[in-house]
């Protein structure tokens, strides 16, 4: 089975993040740059496919050249081999231009299943899979907390509130998970120097057969007007409770019209 | 005056429009008159037209048939799609679910134009406003491409009736097979809650890894009906098998927006902030004074969970 799963590189959710002044886009150069944690889920399920189907497990990266190590952390879990999509002309591309580059990366690759993260902690748009089973013409099966595949086809329990919804979809399709669909392995040591010497096949814009100018910011379907860290909160009240930190707080509710 | 459509997002679970329809109407007049968009099967919108009437709907296209709600996502993109084709509207409003922000981003492929998510309101030129980095960071964006799409994150907005003559129009659905890729087997509810619905609820109590277990989360949920609310989890409280995924709040669970969020043994990582930062009030319960929580708290009580929350659900009580 060809399995691809798509893996972008985002600014650490855990350290500072903003847009950079200049071109109001993802500041990516001065943040922590680290995979998108949920992609470490896709890529556990596909490395379980693999195990359980055989074949082999292709990442796929758009993104600027220091992508490259989110690229390397998904091959020392496991997958075999790479292909990183580069070129300046992307910058400041919105998300229906990057799932155009996607998809004409795609269409370059054999592949039974795509298989993604849910949600990018950045843009968090949960739209990717959509864009690309618009795009390819497949079965989109997005937000899976399980997925089994059996002769040909993909079934997924898409998680929902409070429960799910059971889908069935023929591959080649591409599905989207949660990071309730499994525990990803940490990289072993010897898959990180095994790493080192799998391939990874950088492609630009016009290997992909895509106009440069059809992509990046100048022609962005949608742009950041401006943009303004949100007004810090004036300073609670914090109080100790000594017996009476319960009644406090309810007179505060009440004094707030909530009780 | 412009056209807007609005897709109609139904309640899973009841009869009725869900409340984020009426926040995506009040949303879009800024825009135009809205249209209300009705893709379900037949009856649909036979019910629900009285209140598309109260919130301004000068229209309603219908959509039924049933075979539109057998396929994931796809075929509501698809008549939207044939709707902006015909009518030519200024914009399209969509509530903000994981399925309106599909339904958007397929639309948006299919007319060759831009769309913002999570919208938390849209002013008269199409301006947007958008919450980003776990609330850290407020951004206006603009569409500039095709016509503009939007969803509009729950709770952002507040329903404001406005007459309208909600005029029904049929409306022909002839699905592709591109429309009929996924099949949707079964749909099913695993926790049925009396409690308000997490993403909707005015109030949510949420509680973490300092309750301790499955049963002390009993507090939390005593809390939380004295106040009509909903009760939320943080992930640790999640994994440790104290509370169930589905309400989970934060980067990988839910966002809420409420008017009010009491975090109980919470220490506010960032990844929970991610989905709670933007309530209007927030009043935090730890007993660690240097938790991160009270960064944020309106009103922060350090103390322990197990002596404060009783005490404060009996003086609720009380005063109700
Ligand atoms: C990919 C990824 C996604 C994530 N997504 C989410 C998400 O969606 N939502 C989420 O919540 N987290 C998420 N996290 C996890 C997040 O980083 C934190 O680990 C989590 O939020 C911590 O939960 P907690 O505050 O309940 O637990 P802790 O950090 O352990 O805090 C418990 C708190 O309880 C207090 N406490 C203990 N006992 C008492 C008592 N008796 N009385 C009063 N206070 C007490 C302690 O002082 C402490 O502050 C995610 C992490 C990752 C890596
Ligand atoms: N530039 C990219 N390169 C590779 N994969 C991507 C890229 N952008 C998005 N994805 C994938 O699509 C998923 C959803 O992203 P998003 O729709 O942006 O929230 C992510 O978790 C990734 O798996």
């Amino acid at each position: 089975m060809d399995i691809v799963v798509l893996v972008k590189q985002v600014p650490d959710s855990g350290s500072e993040r903003t847009l950079d002044p200049a071109d109001k886009t993802v500041a990516r150069a001065s943040a922590d740059n680290v995979v998108n944690e949920i992609d470490e889920y896709a890529i556990e399920e596909a490395l379980v496919l693999k195990e359980a189907h055989g074949g082999e497990v292709t990442v796929l990266t758009v993104g600027p050249e220091s992508a490259a190590d989110a690229i390397r952390k998904a091959l020392s879990m496991g997958a075999d081999k790479a292909v990183h999509v580069v070129d300046d002309a992307m910058h400041g591309s919105c998300a229906p231009q990057t799932s155009a580059v996607l998809a004409a990366a795609l269409q370059q690759m054999p592949f039974d299943i795509v298989l993604c993260g849910a949600e990018s902690t950045d843009g968090q748009l949960s739209v990717m899979p959509a864009l690309l089973a618009e795009r390819l013409g497949i079965p989109q099966l997005s937000g899976a907390r399980k997925l089994t595949i059996e002769g040909g086809v993909a079934k997924v329990e898409r998680q929902t509130d409070g429960g799910y919804w059971a889908l069935e979809a023929p591959l080649p399709a591409i599905v989207s998970t949660w990071d309730t669909i499994n525990e990803p392995r940490y990289p072993s040591f010897k898959g990180i120097m095994a790493a080192k010497k799998k391939p990874v096949t950088k492609k630009s814009l016009a290997d992909l057969g895509i106009d440069p100018s059809s992509v990046g910011l100048a022609t962005a379907t949608s742009q950041v007007v401006d943009f303004a860290g949100r007004p810090p909160k004036g300073a609670g009240v914090k109080v100790t409770d000594e017996g009476d930190g319960a009644a406090k707080l309810v007179d505060y509710l009440a004094g707030q019209k909530i009780v | 005056m412009a056209e807007v459509l609005v897709l109609v997002e139904l309640n899973p679970t009841g009869e009725g429009l869900r409340k984020t329809t009426l926040e995506a109407l009040t949303a879009a007049r800024a825009l135009g008159e809205p249209s209300a968009v009705v893709v379900g099967a037949p009856g649909t919108a036979a019910a629900v037209r009285p209140q598309l009437a109260e919130y301004g709907a000068a229209r309603v296209y219908v959509a039924e048939s049933e075979e539109v709600e057998q396929f994931l996502v796809a075929p509501k993109a698809e008549v939207l799609a044939q709707l902006v084709a015909g009518k030519q509207p200024a914009a399209v409003v969509i509530p903000s679910s994981p399925e309106g922000k599909e339904i958007a981003g397929r639309l948006a492929i299919k007319t060759g134009s831009g769309f913002l998510t999570d919208v938390t309101e849209i002013a008269p030129d199409g301006t947007a406003t958008q919450v980003a980095f776990a609330g850290a960071t407020i951004v206006h964006s603009k569409v500039t491409t095709g016509t503009p799409i939007y969803t509009v994150r729950g709770n952002s907005v507040t329903p404001e009736p406005a007459p309208g003559a909600a005029e029904e129009e049929q409306v022909a659905v002839q699905l592709s097979d591109a429309a009929r890729a996924t099949r949707v087997l079964d749909r099913v509810v695993e926790q049925k809650s009396s409690r308000p619905e997490l993403t909707e609820a005015s109030i949510v109590v949420s509680g973490g890894r300092g309750v301790a277990s499955a049963e002390n989360f009993s507090l939390i949920e005593g809390l939380a009906d004295s106040l009509g609310a909903a009760v939320g989890a943080s992930r640790a409280a999640v994994d440790s098998g104290f509370y169930p995924h589905t309400f989970q709040v934060g980067q990988t669970g839910k966002t809420v927006s409420p008017q009010l969020y009491i975090a109980v043994g919470i220490s506010g990582a960032i990844q929970h902030r991610a989905g709670m930062q933007t309530s209007k009030t927030i009043v935090a319960v730890n007993k660690d004074p240097e938790a991160p929580i009270f960064e944020l708290a309106d009103f922060g009580v350090v103390g322990d969970l197990n002596t404060v929350v009783p005490q404060a659900t009996e003086s609720i009580a009380a005063r109700r």
